[in-house]
């Protein structure tokens, strides 16, 4: 008996399927560059006003569309701005725009997609319908309508992306409540007495969470995209404020002779999407193995 | 077929209702009276009031949606406060040239994309592989309307080789049509090229892994026939038809496309009705639009059921 329980203590300790998750994360080198990448665009954006080298809304009659130099790396735009300096502060709207879109439509997704999945019956049937309603409409050209109705400000975009990305996250829980809804501990969860409210939020929807996370790490990407395409069109940040959309909007005109100023904002959209493309790749990989 | 078409057309009405509530909504997202702001900055009393009459405005908002729904189910989708043209005219003189580049945009990604796909899955593992991998991350990660400005600042402002911008109708100068297509064409199709390599190298893996593509190559056939005929064949199907579905991809990439290269599309319509707040062509297009994804969505669901025995046999 007592060398029995010397062996069970011997045994390595059970790791967590998210922390094994995790850790096969870890090991994917395209993923962990994304987070790197990702980091730094984060960093960028929390400490723009120390690292940009001169004021993002500062004109300069005297440096308008200058070549890149010692003095402006990035070069200068339209009425001599620097663009380095705008290109760092722009960071901020797109990772803004990316995580509280994304809050958006996972703060009404999630509670939407429970429901449906859990309470069933006509309310899924309503909730699937609508639904399939908003994902009829292509997702630019809703958050387009949505951000010309409510008025183009970086604040109604954010909203605009949020809301037509919610029903990819109502689908996406409700179908993992109705694969977890059937198991076994589910119905001994209800069979010693919890409340619907606790067996949903406590048994269900932790299974939910890995698909979760992995969609919303590529929904950032897509939601920075439609944030750059919607201030590109006007619609999103407004003018002086920096974003890198409306940077390559005002760059489009002047292609021939200032071909700097669409260069830089455009690749660091590039890269910061590809980073968290890269990261939700990995992180399906990590969390579902065999779908590789 | 018959029964499934019936099932297939009567979940469409739903999703029909709730586009059309959805679309109706966005008026109400409008501050204050939606007159006011429809007649324009001018703000002319009689057009305000012609303008409350004619949307029913005093009437209650069910009643509203019924008389807006009905206008829509004869095909009034409303008029343009800019141009005074009716909605749908709009649509349908805009459309055309949508269609044509959107066209141009699936063969380029159909070609690249199902190549790609295709060496991706048959060298998997090798550098073509990784190669083919990495074409996919580039091109899902690429925003269109920068891709759009530097192959302009390349091939119209360095080479000089194509016009940056602008459209000829290919009746007036196909030569000339073709010229100004390509570009913005290729720009579209570069994003569903990347979706088609995923899809098309998913399929060929879990075809080429099948006992009758062991069978062909026990048989002694050529490599080639056994990719080409036995394996891509059948893999293609669910890649059209997933492919299907990227036609919402395809109209919003539209959007920013045609106003990169000012093609005076279906995408120009919307953007231009946005800033002339010309709202019922707004939601004309949406409606529009989302009508044509259902459709498209049926149509490919249908497609499917045709070539799948399986599936048939499973509703007889």
């Amino acid at each position: 008996m007592t060398s029995a329980t010397a062996n069970i203590g011997a045994l390595p300790r059970e790791i967590s399927p998210g922390r094994r998750a995790m850790r096969r994360l870890a090991r994917r080198r395209g993923a962990m560059v994304g987070l790197g990448v990702v980091v730094f665009f984060a960093l960028l954006a929390l400490l723009a006003p120390q690292l940009a080298p001169f004021d993002p809304l500062a004109t300069s009659w005297s440096a308008v569309r200058k070549a890149p130099s010692a003095a402006h790396w990035f070069g200068t735009d339209e009425i001599g701005r620097d663009v380095l300096s705008r290109v760092i502060f722009g960071a901020r709207a797109s990772l803004l725009a990316g995580v509280v879109s994304v809050s958006i439509a996972l703060a009404f997704g999630v509670p939407i997609g429970l429901a449906a999945g859990y309470v069933g019956g006509w309310i899924d049937g309503l909730i699937s319908r609508m639904t399939d309603a908003m994902l009829a409409c292509p997702f630019l050209i809703l958050a387009i309508a949505l951000a010309a109705f409510l008025g183009p400000s970086l604040t109604n975009a954010m909203i605009a992306i949020g809301i037509s990305a919610t029903p990819i996250f109502v689908r996406l829980t409700r179908a993992a409540v109705l694969q977890v809804k059937v198991e076994d501990y589910v119905e001994a969860a209800r069979a010693v007495g919890n409340s619907h409210l606790r067996i949903a939020l406590r048994h269900i929807l932790p299974n939910a969470v890995p698909p979760l996370i992995v969609q919303a790490t590529l929904a950032i990407a897509a939601a920075v995209i439609a944030e750059a395409a919607l201030s590109f069109l006007g619609l999103g940040q407004q003018p002086p404020a920096p974003s890198w959309g409306s940077m390559l909007n005002t760059a489009k005109n002047y292609i021939d002779n200032a071909p700097w100023m669409a260069v830089w904002p455009g690749l660091s959209i590039f890269l910061l999407v590809l980073s968290f493309n890269l990261l939700g790749d990995g992180l399906r990989d990590a969390f579902d193995p065999k779908s590789r | 077929m018959g029964s499934y078409l019936i099932r297939r057309l009567a979940q469409i009405v739903p999703t029909l209702f709730f586009v059309s509530v959805l679309i109706f909504g966005l008026q109400q997202l409008l501050p204050g009276d939606p007159a006011m702001i429809l007649a324009g900055e001018e703000r002319d009393p009689t057009v305000i009031a012609y303008l409350h009459q004619k949307l029913h405005l005093d009437e209650p908002l069910p009643v509203r949606y019924l008389y807006w729904v009905g206008g829509v189910l004869k095909g009034d989708l409303g008029d343009s406060q800019r141009i005074q043209k009716p909605v749908l005219d709009l649509v349908a003189e805009k459309l055309p040239v949508t269609i044509e580049l959107a066209a141009l945009a699936i063969v380029i990604a159909l070609a690249i994309g199902v190549t790609a796909g295709v060496v991706s899955a048959v060298f998997r593992d090798t550098v073509w592989d990784y190669a083919a991998n990495v074409f996919a991350l580039w091109g899902l990660s690429t925003p269109n309307f920068w891709l759009g400005i530097m192959l302009i600042l390349l091939f119209s402002v360095t080479l000089g080789w194509l016009p940056a911008s602008g459209y000829v109708s290919p009746f007036e100068d196909l030569k000339a049509n073709l010229a100004a297509m390509i570009l913005p064409a290729f720009v579209l199709g570069n994003a569903i090229a990347a979706v088609l390599m995923r899809h098309t190298r998913s399929a060929m893996l879990q075809v080429l892994s099948s006992d009758y593509v062991r069978t062909a190559r026990a048989k002694g056939l050529d490599e080639h026939v056994v990719v080409l005929k036995h394996a891509l064949r059948n893999a293609l199907t669910p890649v059209i038809t997933l492919g299907a579905l990227e036609f919402g991809t395809l109209l919003s990439g539209a959007v920013l496309t045609e106003q990169v290269f000012t093609i005076p599309g279906f995408g120009k319509l919307i953007v231009d009705a946005v800033f002339n707040r010309d709202y019922a062509v707004v939601q004309g297009v949406v409606l529009c639009t989302a009508t044509a994804y259902i459709t498209l969505n049926l149509l490919a669901d249908l497609a499917y059921f045709l070539v799948n025995p399986r599936l048939r046999d499973s509703v007889r």
